[in-house]
């Protein structure tokens, strides 16, 4: 148990302390991140907040040289791509995320099934910094 | 058997479209009348507008590209249609297939006997960069586009598991952007109304006109496998592999099937359809399908009492070249992992056992997001009815199927038209 509250928020506030959180299921056992006070699988309430290990595989990514707009105000662009996946959590649940340390001038060679650990990044949103979610390969 | 639980049916009596592109010079409202105006053209019994009950108005974000909301009732008055009912209804990018069910649905209940179906998208007035953030308003903004998804990137990523999973040659989504645009050549409608040999050679005598070296494609693959050619948006997905940012209108006209030959001789009938959600995309158990799709089409082929194979036609949502081989799986033309061998050998293009995107798709024919939806019932409308002139499909094809998107798989609807003898 920690002290996060179920409600959206958290998430990111976890994010800052360098934690992944989510919630589990104390009647059915299922995970979900980010963290929800209905369960998706059998609509109890009975939900705890839990921190995940932050170990996880890659199951589908991209390599993107055509960003938004707040990934170009962070210095991304068609010179300077950068990867985004969807992460397979050890404990089951998936999160998009950014990936990084991928060899991003060969994309074709990045490996789905990859190792990855949990970590964050910094990028600056509107003037202030904050943390987004990012994995690297174990 | 058919199996539909609708009140009373419903037939298409007529359908129209703006010419899709980027018209700089235009309004929304310009492109509106064009579609309404081609519809009359296309009506072969003349229609009194004090006839049509209500209308809907399928639109993703007019807030956000025209800083325009509650677009229906404006459209309605443009048209001369005020005080009818006009509601406007958003699934993201298949706000335009919903339209004409939420329609369907009016109809069926009885509330309705003549209704209009709008489908409108005027997009290409913000920048690119800006028309990314705003279509990303379709995803979960709060943990989807924060990790720095895009759209294309969605599809890539569903692409990426598309590979890996069957061991498909990615040379498949070129085939398939090859295939829409030789039907989009024959589209006097499309956005590009050219074949990727054309536009291949365009570039080339572009180079020499300039004074550089003459690019080495000798084939429109060729020329897609060149970076230099065809850049990533998103690997895999390269620019040919998207549809454009477009700005255009489509309608159709829907009435109660008693009615349908007061306002047309040959009208097609509404015979099956249905609708799907979803969650964003890693909550779903695979990413090398899109299970509302799945159900959509379920749901829209017990309706009508058929199978896959009977659907002599289909317009599918090809946003993205990856997405029409999922789309061909999804609704049961091929098996799961067989639709980038499917593509690759032909079996989608018009001379294909399951003809695919005749009018050029998305991706040729242009994406005005909520008009899309509209914009393929156009097609199977002008097939049913053998007036596709040089893209028509021959031996009289009676059944077609549109398939429409919303978001990365959230939402997907589809309709079944039939036409009768």
């Amino acid at each position: 148990m920690n002290d996060y509250a179920l409600v959206n928020k958290e998430f990111f506030r976890a994010l800052e302390a360098g934690e992944l959180i989510g919630s589990k299921c104390l009647d059915c056992g299922e995970f979900s991140i980010p963290q929800r006070e209905i369960c998706p699988f059998c609509h109890s309430t009975n939900i705890e907040v839990v921190t995940f290990s932050g170990k996880g595989k890659l199951v589908a990514y991209t390599v993107i040289s055509v960003p938004p707009v707040k990934m170009a105000q962070a210095g991304y662009d068609s010179k300077n791509p950068y990867c985004v996946g969807i992460v397979e959590l050890a404990e089951g649940p998936r999160i998009s995320a950014q990936i990084l340390e991928m060899d991003l001038a060969h994309p074709e060679a990045i490996a789905i099934g990859t190792e990855l650990v949990m970590t964050t990044i910094q990028r600056e949103e509107d003037g202030v910094q904050k943390a987004y979610l990012a994995f690297k390969p174990a | 058997m058919s199996k539909s639980k609708w009140s009373r049916g419903v037939a298409v009596v007529g359908a129209g479209m703006s010419r899709f592109g980027a018209f700089p010079d235009k309004t929304s409202r310009d492109l509106f009348v064009e579609a309404f105006k081609d519809l009359n053209k296309n009506m072969d019994k003349a229609l009194d507008p004090k006839k049509i009950e209500a209308f809907y108005l399928g639109n993703f974000s007019s807030d956000q590209f025209e800083k325009q909301a509650h677009l229906a009732p404006i459209l309605a008055s443009w048209l001369g249609l005020s005080p009818i009912s006009a509601v406007r209804v958003e699934d993201a990018c298949a706000s335009g297939g919903v339209a004409i069910r939420q329609a369907a649905l009016a109809i069926a209940s009885g509330e309705y006997d003549v209704v209009l179906v709008g489908g409108l998208e005027k997009m290409t007035d913000l920048r690119i960069s800006e028309v990314t953030e705003a279509l990303g308003t379709a995803a979960d903004t709060q943990f989807e586009i924060p990790a720095g998804f895009t759209f294309p990137g969605f599809y890539a990523a569903m692409a990426t598991a598309y590979l890996h999973e069957y061991g498909a040659d990615r040379n498949a989504f070129f085939d398939v952007a090859i295939k829409n645009h030789k039907n989009g050549a024959l589209n006097d409608k499309a956005q590009f109304e050219q074949t990727i040999e054309q536009i291949m050679e365009d570039k080339k005598a572009r180079a020499v006109q300039k004074g550089r070296p003459e690019p080495t494609w000798k084939t429109d693959l060729e020329f897609l496998q060149d970076p230099k050619g065809n850049p990533n948006v998103a690997w895999p997905m390269t620019l040919f592999d998207c549809s454009p940012v477009s700005d255009g209108a489509a309608m159709a006209l829907l009435v109660s099937e008693d009615l349908a030959k007061q306002f047309s001789h040959h009208p097609i009938y509404l015979i099956g359809s249905g609708q799907a959600s979803d969650g964003a995309l890693p909550e779903r158990a695979t990413l090398s399908s899109i299970p509302a799709a799945e159900k959509a089409g379920k749901q829209a082929y017990e309706m009508a009492g058929l199978t896959p194979d009977d659907i002599d036609l289909a317009e599918v949502h090809d946003c993205f070249t990856v997405a029409e081989i999922m789309a061909s799986e999804d609704l049961g033309f091929f098996p799961r992992g067989e639709g980038w061998k499917a593509a690759m050998e032909g079996k989608t293009a018009r001379d294909g056992e399951h003809p695919i995107n005749t009018s050029g798709g998305l991706k040729a024919k242009g994406h005005p997001v909520g008009a899309s939806g509209v914009g393929q019932v156009v097609e199977i409308w002008k097939q049913l009815n053998g007036l596709a002139g040089e893209r028509q499909l021959p031996n009289a094809p009676k059944i077609g199927l549109t398939h429409n998107v919303g978001g990365s798989g959230q939402t997907c609807v589809v309709n079944i038209f039939e036409r009768r003898d």
